[in-house]
């Protein structure tokens, strides 16, 4: 028997910082990096949000446009590269603030960008394998770039809910594949506030040889090409890589158009590519086919594919769309935002 | 707050749940374990609000202790429930945008941290009710 998504919800805070105002502080050419990264505002979280609130924000979205009772749920796993405690789970609180406690399983997971992408597929397993009636896979960052360093255009805020199980599934999981090795591309050391990375060098073996090699793996594996797909999603550090990563694999421009939020929204880190999955499926139609595939610095990619069903149409206005989520923002100034990201420590 | 006292009331601050009493209908937040009305014939279980009410009144916070100098300046409000109860919360909007009669929806938020190596409280907090179509 199939296992797939049952609900889904993400949450979006409503702050956004423009890539100019940061640009005039630095004093970079805003144009030009609004060129290379194809990237124009990022989202930024309240003073009072963290990964947590985001997690848990996204989750009750997702329960509540599934009509799901919390205490069905039997596994929460939350993967974030920004959990507010070293030690304490993010998932505990995510599980209480949801009403699905006491009796569960819960656990973090870490993997730069794609440990929301290792929870779904957890969740996949657990629940194919009648273990638990429903898991709950989040993804959920308020990423943090150094002040000046090129990762403070895109690092952003947000956080993208998945309900896994086996009945009542809106969106069918036929395979998952996922492509590891050791490669260090960025990284951050404990209680270090900022991530380190190799540069601008670290796209190829990093991103483009990790998300290639998952995504061909997968297709071989059951015997698709891109043009089997309506859809498809690719991890969204920027616009530019998934653009060029969808070329590289035979994916059109057209493929990638509803998922590719990046450019309004930055990079959400955990919540990346689960963001462009929910903004298609906010769009898609019983039978259209999806491809999807997550990265994570480290490195990994996670791919899937996935069949919508005629359920979907049943959770189209229960909870706000991505497209709602990135209307209206509040723009804020450089000062608010160091404010906000608490970036007056230097 | 300590540790040990936030924790008791955790489920409730989290998720909004009081009390109703089933004599008579009145619902309580924070929860009562007796209605003052029905005394000894209350009948009291637990009952979890939807998170949905209006501004009853309100007061612009512009210096505040060290916890909350971030926050400044801050709106705290006296917000009725649809259910009934009055409750005092923080309502996170421009001091430009806050009115009386606002309707406003619960959100989970921080709600503020022992230090920073000790522990953070989270609980609900209330936002302007967007009209996400009514979402
Ligand atoms: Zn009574």
């Amino acid at each position: 028997m199939s296992v797939g998504i049952v609900s889904y919800g993400a949450y979006i805070p409503r702050f956004r910082i423009k890539v100019e105002e940061i640009a005039k502080v630095w004093g970079d050419n805003a144009n030009s990096i609004i060129d290379g990264l194809m990237v124009y505002e990022k989202s930024v979280p309240d003073i009072d949000e963290d990964t947590i609130t985001i997690a848990v924000e996204a989750a009750r979205s997702a329960i509540k446009r599934g009509r799901v009772n919390p205490e069905r749920i039997e596994a929460v796993f939350t993967g974030s590269e920004s959990h507010p405690y070293a030690v304490k789970p993010t998932s505990t609180v995510v599980a209480e603030a949801i009403g699905a406690t006491p009796n569960l399983t819960a656990a973090d997971f870490e993997f730069a960008c794609k440990a929301g992408t290792a929870a779904i597929q957890a969740c996949v397993g657990l629940a194919g394998s009648g273990m638990i009636d429903l898991g709950l896979a989040i993804g959920s960052d308020v990423s943090q770039g150094a002040p000046g360093d090129a990762l403070e255009y895109t690092a952003a805020a947000g956080g993208v809910a998945y309900i896994i199980g086996k009945k009542e599934i809106a969106a069918e999981i036929e395979s998952t594949y996922s492509f590891t090795t050791d490669t260090p591309d960025f990284w951050r050391r404990e209680g270090m506030p900022y991530p380190e990375h190799g540069g601008r060098f670290t796209g190829e073996p990093g991103y483009f040889k990790h998300v290639t090699s998952a995504a061909t793996g997968l297709m071989e594996k059951l015997g698709t090409k891109p043009s089997d797909y309506k859809y498809a999603i690719f991890h969204q550090p920027n616009g530019k890589f998934p653009s060029r990563v969808a070329k590289m694999l035979g994916f059109s421009s057209e493929h990638i158009k509803p998922g590719l939020v990046v450019s309004r929204l930055g990079n959400t880190y955990s919540g990346s590519c689960m963001m462009g999955l929910a903004a298609t499926l906010d769009i898609a139609k019983p039978g259209d086919r999806i491809f999807v595939t997550a990265f994570g610095s480290g490195a990994g990619a996670d791919a899937f594919s996935i069949n919508v069903t005629d359920r979907i149409e049943e959770l189209r206005n229960g909870a706000p769309s991505v497209e709602e989520l990135l209307a209206d923002p509040i723009y804020i100034n450089y000062s608010t935002y160091a404010r906000h990201k608490n970036k007056i420590k230097l | 707050m300590s540790v040990p006292r936030f924790w008791r009331r955790l489920k409730n601050v989290y998720n909004l749940i009081g009390t109703q009493c089933e004599n008579c209908g009145m619902y309580y937040y924070p929860p009562r374990s007796l209605c003052p009305k029905c005394r000894r014939s209350s009948l009291i279980i637990p009952f979890k609000f939807k998170g949905e009410g209006e501004v009853l009144t309100y007061t612009i916070v512009h210096s505040a202790t060290k916890d909350f100098e971030k926050h400044v300046p801050y709106i705290l409000a006296i917000i009725k429930l649809n259910e009934g109860p009055n409750l005092t919360s923080q309502v996170i909007c421009s001091p430009e945008e806050i009115h009386i009669g606002m309707k406003v929806k619960s959100v989970f938020r921080k709600l503020g941290e022992e230090s920073e190596k000790g522990m953070i409280y989270y609980g609900t907090k209330f936002v302007p009710l967007l009209n996400h179509s009514g979402k």
